[in-house]
């Protein structure tokens, strides 16, 4: 009788700690999921933010055509990228082109102090914080969610339902590592 | 991360319930006072309802009552787009759902905290006297100390803390009062067990008087262990210590005099990121808040890197006992390096002090004669200037001119003793022997004049 309780108390108690562990994974991948999401909403804002961008520096130095043109060309390409390889590389010229034309602005004090252009200024390096803000957060819950998949005993769980290691959000191209970051 | 909420978690827990105990018994123990038999039990009923309903106006509107208390507004992004651009970026970096709301107090006082029950339900607010003062990548830092405070669910722990305490106090105050002004209703029903009542009130005057202390002592000791978690997590967020070492310096330094502090009160003091003006500055026990230049110095030795680990590293050598942090969490936590701080472009003013320090530099090699007239122009005098005075250019104010008007006796000079003899009471402007021109006002009226650039002490003589 008393062994019976027992192994109904020890099953019941097991049985809650997996679920709990189940739960906890579940949750974890939802956190990566969803942080990877993120980086891509701040990628978009960063395509959304250029044409106007451009509007504004066209008018103070529209004979800047080659970098102004670099620019929307690295734009467009970084809109039809697919992939996560191609898509950072994408990016990671996109930087560098706005990179570039934030050198050349530097040249124009009446573009410098227009209001417009500050604006856009300051919601493209919060755009450019707000993607490294997100791509960090994406690395610390993948390396959370790898801690778990990884250690006993939470691993013959997520072995079992198959969850994954997830990866790192790596700066996989060298031309990207050397962009130089938006600076004003 | 994740481990150290839950630690925090637990730890709320055994000091929520701790107070709640200390409430209970203090309730018993003064209605043990008024009524011998059913007294104890009416008296715990008493001080949980008390605390209950404390507690359900903390939950319903506290947040917005302690924002509205420091006559916080709410904002827009168009009001503040680089606050509201840095909240943002701070919520994406601490992982935190939901994005606060956003308020700013008008007043110059640089400070900042944040409320709220959790963290989809929050508030930061910041000061204008911050806003002005701080670069992106400082204010960076101090929005990501409150975000620190939110995600550690240290918000919903200190509103809870705060309303146990209130209640502790206000019992305890309601208790003394009605002893004092009732004293005499008991007295006169007095014979029946004199003795043993009159240690009951004995025993609990004295607890009247302690629990509140107590309590206070636990909760302060709370808030500044949590101080010191959130500027990890600040650091860990921003991946730069030292954006928000910078602010705290440059909050703590006391650039516009004496600093209002009309928003802050006693409840909300814990609240803030650095104590408000005008709370006594104890560092001792009674401290909300650790002292300024340890969490700076905290935050400088980490040593590039930006993680738990290298906070935690830092805090022990800067003093600290036992671990600020568990170790799960620490172990968890990657190698961490700290990035670039933001280039600023130099402020416009700045740049023009820059300029006219440099051309003051030329000029004096020119062999000009820089003249501070009382009303703040610097006047420049040529070398062959010939007159006695020279009209300032914005009040008019005729400025005597250092004739070479040398303190008595050129072997002074060699000695290091000068003295000058005034020539009247009004503005007058005179060449130590370093070369310096010293100003003496009308007012002045001392014996010695030190010089500000050797230090020499000029003996003055008043006029014949």
């Amino acid at each position: 009788m008393t062994g019976t309780i027992i192994f109904v108390v020890a099953v019941v108690v097991i049985g809650a700690i997996l679920v709990g562990m189940y739960n906890g994974l579940v949750r974890l991948r939802n956190q990566v999921r969803n942080a990877w999401s993120q980086i891509d909403v701040q990628l978009k804002r960063r395509h959304d933010l250029i044409p106007n961008l451009l509007e504004t520096v066209k008018g103070y130095a529209g004979h800047e055509k080659q970098t102004l043109e670099n620019v929307v060309k690295a734009r467009s390409q970084a809109q039809s990228a697919t992939g996560v390889e191609a898509q950072s590389m994408a990016e990671g010229a996109l930087s560098s082109a706005l990179g570039r034309l934030m050198v050349v602005v530097e040249q124009y004090p009446d573009l410098k102090a227009n209001q417009n252009f500050l604006a856009l200024q300051e919601e493209l390096a919060s755009t450019e914080n707000k993607i490294s803000f997100s791509r960090q957060h994406y690395n610390d819950s993948a390396m959370v969610m790898n801690n778990k998949v990884e250690s006993f005993p939470s691993n013959i769980i997520a072995g079992m339902f198959g969850f994954k290691r997830e990866p790192f959000f790596e700066i996989q191209d060298e031309a990207e590592r050397e962009a130089p970051k938006v600076q004003f | 991360m994740w481990e150290a909420i839950r630690a925090n978690k637990i730890r709320s827990r055994v000091l929520i319930s701790a107070m709640g105990g200390t409430l209970i018994a203090l309730g018993a123990v003064f209605g043990a006072v008024y009524h011998a038999e059913a007294g104890a039990a009416v008296g715990a009923v008493f001080a949980l309802g008390i605390w209950g309903l404390l507690v359900l106006v903390a939950f319903t509107g506290g947040d917005k009552m302690l924002l509205m208390s420091a006559g916080a507004k709410k904002i827009e992004k168009q009001d503040a787009p680089r606050l509201w651009n840095i909240v943002e970026e701070m919520t994406i970096a601490s992982g935190l759902g939901s994005m606060p709301d956003v308020y700013v107090i008008d007043e110059d006082a640089p400070n900042a905290f944040a409320v709220g029950q959790d963290p989809s339900r929050s508030a930061v607010a910041v000061t204008r006297g911050l806003l002005r003062r701080l670069n992106r990548d400082e204010l960076q830092g101090v929005v990501a100390h409150e975000m620190g405070h939110i995600r550690n669910l240290d918000v919903r722990f200190m509103t809870l803390a705060a309303v146990m305490l209130g209640s502790i106090v206000l019992l305890s105050d309601v208790f003394l009062r009605s002893l004092w002004f009732g004293g005499g209703r008991r007295r006169g029903r007095g014979g029946e067990g004199g003795q043993a009542q009159l240690i009951l009130v004995g025993v609990s005057i004295l607890l009247a008087i302690l629990a509140p202390f107590l309590a206070r002592l636990l909760y302060f000791a709370c808030s500044r262990q949590r101080e010191f978690l959130a500027d990890a997590s600040a650091a860990r967020f921003t991946r730069y210590p030292e954006g928000l070492a910078s602010a705290l310096e440059k909050i703590s330094r006391p650039t516009s005099g004496k600093v209002g502090r009309k928003g802050a009160n006693r409840a909300l003091a814990p609240l803030y990121i650095v104590r408000p003006e005008g709370f006594r500055s104890l560092t001792g026990m009674f401290s909300t808040h650790p002292p300024l230049e340890r969490r700076v110095s905290i935050l400088r030795s980490m040593g590039g890197g930006a993680g738990y680990a290298a906070y935690e590293k830092a805090w022990k050598q800067g003093g600290g006992e036992g671990s600020l942090l568990d170790a799960r969490t620490l172990s968890g936590d990657q190698s961490l390096s700290a990035r670039q701080g933001t280039p600023e472009p130099e402020t416009k003013k700045e740049a023009q002090e820059t300029v006219r320090e440099v051309l003051d530099v030329f000029d004096r090699l020119a062999g000009f004669l820089i003249l501070g007239c009382a009303c703040g122009v610097r006047i420049k005098v040529p070398e062959g200037y010939a007159k006695p005075t020279v009209p300032c250019t914005r009040c008019g104010r005729e400025n005597p001119v250092p004739q070479a008007a040398e303190p008595e006796a050129a072997t002074a000079a060699a000695t290091g003793a000068a003295t000058y003899r005034r020539k009247s009471g009004a503005w007058e402007s005179f060449r130590c022997p370093c070369g310096r021109n010293v100003q003496i006002s009308p007012a002045f009226k001392g014996e010695f004049k030190k010089c500000p650039a050797c230090s020499r002490k000029i003996k003055i003589l008043q006029p014949d």
